[in-house]
């Protein structure tokens, strides 16, 4: 008997091991999970509107993705994400069925199926040198009946077979720093034509057969007046750059061998002209643009070289390419906003007074500036010529406009999120009418009635579809309150485009979204970038009639010095409630876990000096403040210098708000054997529901739990490049575990021959990090444990009986820290983009690791299996504790990807938040996909699950009591029966 | 005396839950002079005046490392060095405040390791000792810094740490040093009184003014190794299917109880059950009564009948 039981417990944590702790039927995808696709920002866009086939545009986007869209509703047909090294220099169709495109600095040459997206050929370009990139596909240029694709990368002009790929010919322009600024072919020859400059002075043209790649000639003049970057080719032989003081128009004619020069000051172009101009980058023959302030003048350069203006126009513009609409004549398209619009020219290149198009088309404010416009043709039903157009707002957002209304919008800054944070939904108002309950009511009768069916397998397949259709729309799981689980919450995103999202859980749709003004490009701000969100104001007083706010904080600039912005959204609407440019940097914010009276949440902004800003700037939060000034410390990670430095607080201020900071401690890597490559902290929201762990045999250890704790990571700094750039002997990863208070370093570990990337989780008592092994060549996962040996002694019975327990005295970082680690390493297969740790209200549930692996999806790892207490031979004990036996490697059970058969794009990060039901985390992955599921460590133990079916329960108890009523009655008969015989 | 009897009680039932859980605690119990359980070497703590007399001795063993470079031999060469601790009050500027001594081992390789960690510390002058005074007063910080580079120092940046001021005082003044080096760069000092200082902490001043140190120095620990053992592995796999590792012996009532508990039940079940049968007939007799003889009779009638 005894043996059976331990057989039997022996085969039940088996099964407890094997079977996945998450796995999903195909009817449950999308019930509680949402993916939404995107490309990002569009860079660059070609059309493809042959009769044949459908009509589309091909685009190529900052965030490095291909994509060819469905010009009728926007959809995308098919998407590549290229690597985030690999950044798409130029796109074209070639042959009207490849898409070709240069990326990687012009070092890769990739050709795609245009129909289907799958890749054609590769080639992969090299040069002596890094340089301008420029890809040319000529339309009638033909080798051997191979149509040639040139491109021009790394100071090298390659000719492409467009067939397979091959390189005809490889031409070096042995210019050390000549940067290409454009390719021209002469229309009817096989010359093509190179230009560009070496320096800031120097102007170099080339003249290459395109069939040898012979260089035939080779010209070169110094600019009078130097080069600002910005030229603008006029025609195939005329080229008018722009000076370095931005005050002075130079026109080079390369002509026939002869290079000629003539300046012009934009001052007898343009009227009353200061500060600095600009050329755009506009390919219309014989007419460039100048652009001063918000002025965009438009001047011809005539046959004989003079410069006449032919336009001006006061908004700020965006002005498309050329597009040959007809044997000679040619089209552009410029769109300018206006306060509640935009309005969209199309114009022939050759007649300036006569539009062909003049449309305007109404759109709010929160779309921003127009950016960049494409146009395409169509031939009307009436054979006439019409347009339609492709822009790119400031917010990344892709329109189609055609016959004055927006055909299709595309919300592409959701491509680059920077920071995600939740919000709680309204709470739900009494009223509601009874109508409403009654009709839901039905409903719900119905659908359970529909579920019933399904399950007692009577359903027929258009009640199946019924029933999986009311399951995906899931009555209430979009609606705008608060549920009881707290499933339903805002996601407030904040993108690159300085656009604030709030995305619903339940469907991912967008609640509201606001470009912020404060995020706007303007005159003080040149460059402003999101850093980070924080909920600034979370009522709870109030709840009903307050709604929550969110702070966004951002810089003017990409370096650390430059100024700070910060503004307010209401979360419910969106609404900018305040902005406010600071007169100081921004390094890092410190949420401070104080409020002051009215709920708004104390934050502490670090700026480059090391100061200390106090936010709110109202006397009660410096009030709630003061007291605490003492017990507020900070640190920086200088990771170039290789110091970590902890920071306290000083009483003195200059003003009111501001405080002095002081160094209190450092932490110096030396800089010959060691570099900081990750660095990684707890979750400041995390909870912890017990310190005490119960392990095998009734022992108990305590885990230490500090907040302040820091994970650094540093390498070899031989071993800082790329996997097998270093032998195993001359790298190392050394790990610390630093309190940050204190800056003691509690615990340090060298794995020998092991190398970055490193990615890191820290959690509870343990950090989770994930390197590569070059000895062994795979992938390793770690894992640290920390033990706090000072309440160790609590175990004693009679101490805990007599109070001699240190259990309730208070904890300090100035205590000496006794701490015990136990740490462990087990091979794991992928590289990683992400790890993070689910969270969940309580922090009972048990804990799983959420892996962003490199195919973009995202796996959970039970904690279990890296824990560091795993033996070869657990005993029963352990084994009853859910230790699992020793291995080398951590298991990948496909059963386990939270992202099922899908994919997030670009993976960049994983964002998990607790529900209100302590089984359950929500689990929100960006990259250029969005992803968003409810995931379950432990599987939900405290709730029944959706598909429930309430109706079977109804029948089953209405037919036991039938059944009861009629054995009893049965039984009445039958006694009355046996009492009379 | 109720009250006693309760506390009694649930100190009785107390100790009976835990002496459950508690069999195993005496092989936990660490020992409390242990300074860390994962420390490279053991403190050795002198408490005397302070004087140029080192204070505290220690000695570190180097972990066997399996880089070859790491490896000592015979041959090295030992060299002795001296670094200074600098101390400061506040914000004050950092004076000197004692002499750390160390051997300096060069291997072979070329690696070289601090071994052999002395400390003598200068004793506090007048003036130190009112800026300490102030210190306590004002909550403020007591820093010390060491050179990050002990060959050529400060080498790259001074390694600073500071503690509250009103941790170091006891009888003496407390403190505790853990030196984090690499070669002959130290990383990280861990400074700190050894007893627990809590927040917010009644200011006292120490009766004797002299330092009563304790130094550890701190190599850094090798990452245990993953396991590479597949055949290991499908051995022990094939073994625990085969059979199952004897657990240690339990007794009858450990392993059976949640057999004998639901026997015990139904037992009870039954036998109060079988207990009140009887009262039910006995009770339900009254109702049944007058048919009672009925059913007598018509016993006999339909035996009668049958017959």
């Amino acid at each position: 008997m005894g043996t059976m039981l331990r057989v039997f417990l022996l085969l039940l944590s088996l099964l407890s091991i094997t079977a996945p702790a998450f796995s999903l039927y195909e009817d449950q995808v999308g019930l509680a999970d949402w993916h939404q696709k995107y490309i990002g920002k569009v860079k660059d866009a070609v059309f493809h509107t042959q009769k044949t086939g459908r009509k589309r545009v091909v685009v190529s986007t900052e965030e490095n993705v291909i994509a060819s869209l469905d010009l009728r509703h926007g959809e995308i047909f098919w998407r590549h994400v290229l690597g985030p090294n690999d950044a798409i220099d130029g796109i074209d169709i070639a042959m009207g069925k490849y898409v070709i495109t240069l990326s990687s600095e012009g070092s890769i040459l990739r050709a795609w199926n245009l129909p289907d997206g799958q890749m054609v050929w590769e080639a992969f370009l090299q040069g002596p040198h890094s340089s301008k990139s420029s890809l040319l596909v000529p339309a009638s240029l033909k080798v051997d009946k191979d149509n040639v694709i040139l491109a021009f990368g790394k100071g090298c002009l390659h000719a492409v077979s467009g067939i397979h790929g091959e390189i005809l010919w490889k031409k070096d322009l042995e210019a050390e720093s000549f940067e290409i600024q454009h390719m021209i072919q002469t229309s009817g020859s096989d010359l093509i034509h190179l230009v560009g400059f070496v320096g800031s002075s120097q102007f170099d043209s080339y003249t290459i057969d395109a069939k040898s790649g012979e260089l035939l000639k080779h010209d070169s003049a110094a600019i009078p007046g130097g080069y600002s970057g910005q030229a603008s080719l006029v025609s195939s032989s005329t080229l008018v750059v722009m000076d370095s003081a931005g005050s002075t128009v130079t026109t080079i004619s390369f002509q026939d061998g002869k290079v000629t020069f003539s300046q012009t000051p934009v001052s007898t172009l343009i009227e009353d002209f200061v500060g600095k101009a600009k050329l755009l980058a506009l390919k219309l023959e014989g007419v460039f643009a100048v652009k001063t302030g918000t002025h965009t003048t438009f001047v011809r350069v005539t046959v004989e070289g003079k410069l006449e203006v032919v336009d001006k126009i006061n908004h700020a513009t965006a002005v498309s390419d050329v597009l040959e609409i007809s044997e000679n004549r040619q089209a552009f398209a410029f769109v300018h906003r206006r306060s509640n619009g935009i309005d969209l020219t199309v114009k022939l290149g050759a007649d300036w007074n006569h539009d062909l198009l003049k449309e305007s088309i109404k759109m709010d404010q929160e779309r921003g500036s127009v950016q960049k416009v494409y146009i395409n043709n169509y031939i009307r039903t009436d054979r006439s010529h019409g347009f339609r157009a492709l822009i790119v707002m400031e917010d990344h957002s892709l329109l189609l406009v055609q016959q004055g209304a927006v055909v299709w919008s595309r919300e592409d800054a959701l491509a680059s999120v920077i920071d995600v944070k939740t919000s709680e939904l309204p709470v739900e108002k009494k009223g509601v009418s009874v109508a409403k309950v009654e009709e839901s009511l039905f409903e719900w009768l119905q659908g359970h009635v529909l579920k019933l069916k399904g399950t007692l397998m009577l359903a027929s397949p258009d009640d199946m579809a019924a029933i999986q259709s009311l399951r995906l729309k899931a009555s209430g799981k979009s609606k705008m309150t608060r549920d009881h689980n707290g499933f339903r919450k805002l996601l407030i995103v904040l993108t690159k485009a300085g656009k604030v999202f709030a995305l619903h859980t339940g469907d991912g749709r967008i609640v509201w979204s606001r470009l912020l003004n404060s995020l706007r490009q303007s005159e003080t701000c040149e460059n402003p970038t999101g850093l980070n969100l924080f909920p600034w104001h979370v009522p709870h007083h109030h709840a009903l009639d307050e709604n929550p706010s969110a702070l966004v904080v951002s810089r003017c600039g990409p370096s650390d010095d430059a100024l700070g912005l910060l503004s307010f959204v209401d979360t419910y609407t969106g609404k900018e409630l305040s902005s406010s440019s600071l007169d100081h940097s921004v390094v890092q914010v410190i949420p401070l876990p104080f409020m002051d009276s009215t709920e708004q949440r104390l934050h502490l902004l670090i700026d480059a000096s090391g100061q200390a800003h106090l936010y709110p700037k109202t006397s009660d939060a410096l009030g709630v403040f003061r007291p605490e000034l003492t017990n507020v410390y900070w640190y920086s990670v200088e990771a170039e210098t290789g110091i970590i430095k902890g920071y306290a607080l000083k009483e003195k201020a200059s003003d009111d708000y501001s405080f002095d900071t002081r160094g209190i401690w450092s932490i110096v890597f030396p800089s010959e054997s060691e570099k900081i490559i990750k660095t990684s902290t707890r979750k400041l929201n995390e909870v912890v529901h017990t310190q005490a762990k119960v392990v095998a045999d009734q022992d108990a250890m305590f885990k230490y739990i500090s907040k302040n704790l820091l994970f650094v990571a540093t390498v070899a700094p031989k071993a800082s490049g790329d996997i097998g750039s270093s032998t195993p002997e001359e790298s190392w990863l050394i790990v610390y575990l630093i309190d940050t208070i204190t800056g003691r370093i509690l615990h340090r570990m060298t794995h020998h021959g092991a190398q970055g990337p490193v990615e890191a989780v820290v959690s509870e008592n343990w950090v989770i990090y994930h390197y590569f092994n070059l000895r062994a060549h795979k992938y390793e996962m770690s894992v640290i444990e920390i033990y706090d040996q000072s309440r160790a002694d609590n175990k004693d019975v009679w101490k805990l009986i007599l109070g001699k327990h240190n259990l309730t005295s208070p904890v300090s970082s100035y205590s000496r820290p006794e701490i015990m680690t136990r740490s462990q390493s087990y091979f794991f297969t992928h590289s990683v983009k992400s790890i993070a740790v689910t969270s969940t209200a309580k922090g009972i549930t048990s804990k799983q690791l959420l892996i962003g692996t490199v195919g973009d999806q995202v796996l959970a790892l039970d904690k279990r299996f890296l824990d560091p207490r795993r033996s070869v031979n657990p005993t029963q004990a352990e084994k009853e504790e859910g230790i699992i036996p020793l291995t080398d490697s951590l298991p990948i059970i496909p059963q386990s990807y939270i992202t099922h058969a899908l994919k997030v794009e670009g993976l960049r990060g994983i964002e998990t938040v607790p529900a209100k039901l302590e089984s359950t985390t929500l689990i929100f992955a960006y990259g250029v996909d969005l992803f968003f599921t409810r995931f379950a460590p432990s599987r939900t133990y405290d709730s029944l699950t959706e598909d429930f079916s309430y109706a079977l329960l109804l029948l089953t108890i209405v037919a036991l009591v039938a059944a009861i009523f009629i054995t009893w009655i049965l039984s009445e008969k039958k006694e009355l029966r046996d009492k009379w015989r | 005396m109720k009250m006693r009897k309760g506390e009694l009680l649930v100190l009785f039932t107390l100790c009976f839950v835990l002496s459950l859980i508690a069999p195993s605690h005496s092989g936990f119990q660490s020992d409390e002079l242990l300074v860390d359980n994962d420390e490279v070497g053991l403190p050795q703590t002198q408490s005397q005046q302070s004087s140029s007399v080192p204070k505290s001795d220690q000695t570190t063993v180097t972990p066997p490392s399996p880089t070859p470079r790491r490896k000592f031999s015979d041959s090295d060469s030992d060299s002795k060095i001296q670094f200074t601790l600098e101390h400061a009050f506040g914000d004050s500027d950092f004076a000197p405040a004692g002499t750390f001594s160390a051997r300096l081992k060069t291997s072979a390789h070329g690696g070289q390791t601090l071994t052999k960690l002395r400390f003598s510390r200068n004793a506090l002058t007048d003036a130190e000792k009112e800026n300490f005074k102030n210190l306590v007063d004002g909550d403020d910080f007591y820093k010390i810094r060491l050179p990050s580079n002990v060959l050529s120092p400060p080498g790259k940046d001074f390694v600073v740490t500071s503690v509250r001021a009103r941790c170091l005082p006891r009888e003496t003044l407390d403190e505790h040093f853990v030196i984090h080096a690499d070669g002959v760069n130290i990383l990280g000092v861990n400074y700190g009184a050894p007893a627990p200082c809590s927040y917010p902490h009644p200011a006292k001043l120490p009766s004797k003014w002299s330092f009563n140190s304790y130094t550890i120095l701190k190599n850094t620990e090798q990452a245990p190794r993953t396991p590479l053992f597949i055949q290991d592995v499908l051995k022990n796999g094939e073994e625990g299917e085969g059979e199952v590792v004897a657990p240690p012996e339990r007794s009858f009532w450990a392993k059976y109880w949640m057999y004998v508990i639901p026997l015990g039940l139904i037992v009870m079940n039954a036998v109060t059950q079988a207990m009140n049968m009887p009262e039910e007939q006995a009770s339900g007799q009254p109702g049944g009564a007058p048919a009672a003889p009925g059913a007598v009779q018509r016993a006999p009638s339909s035996a009668a009948r049958r017959r």
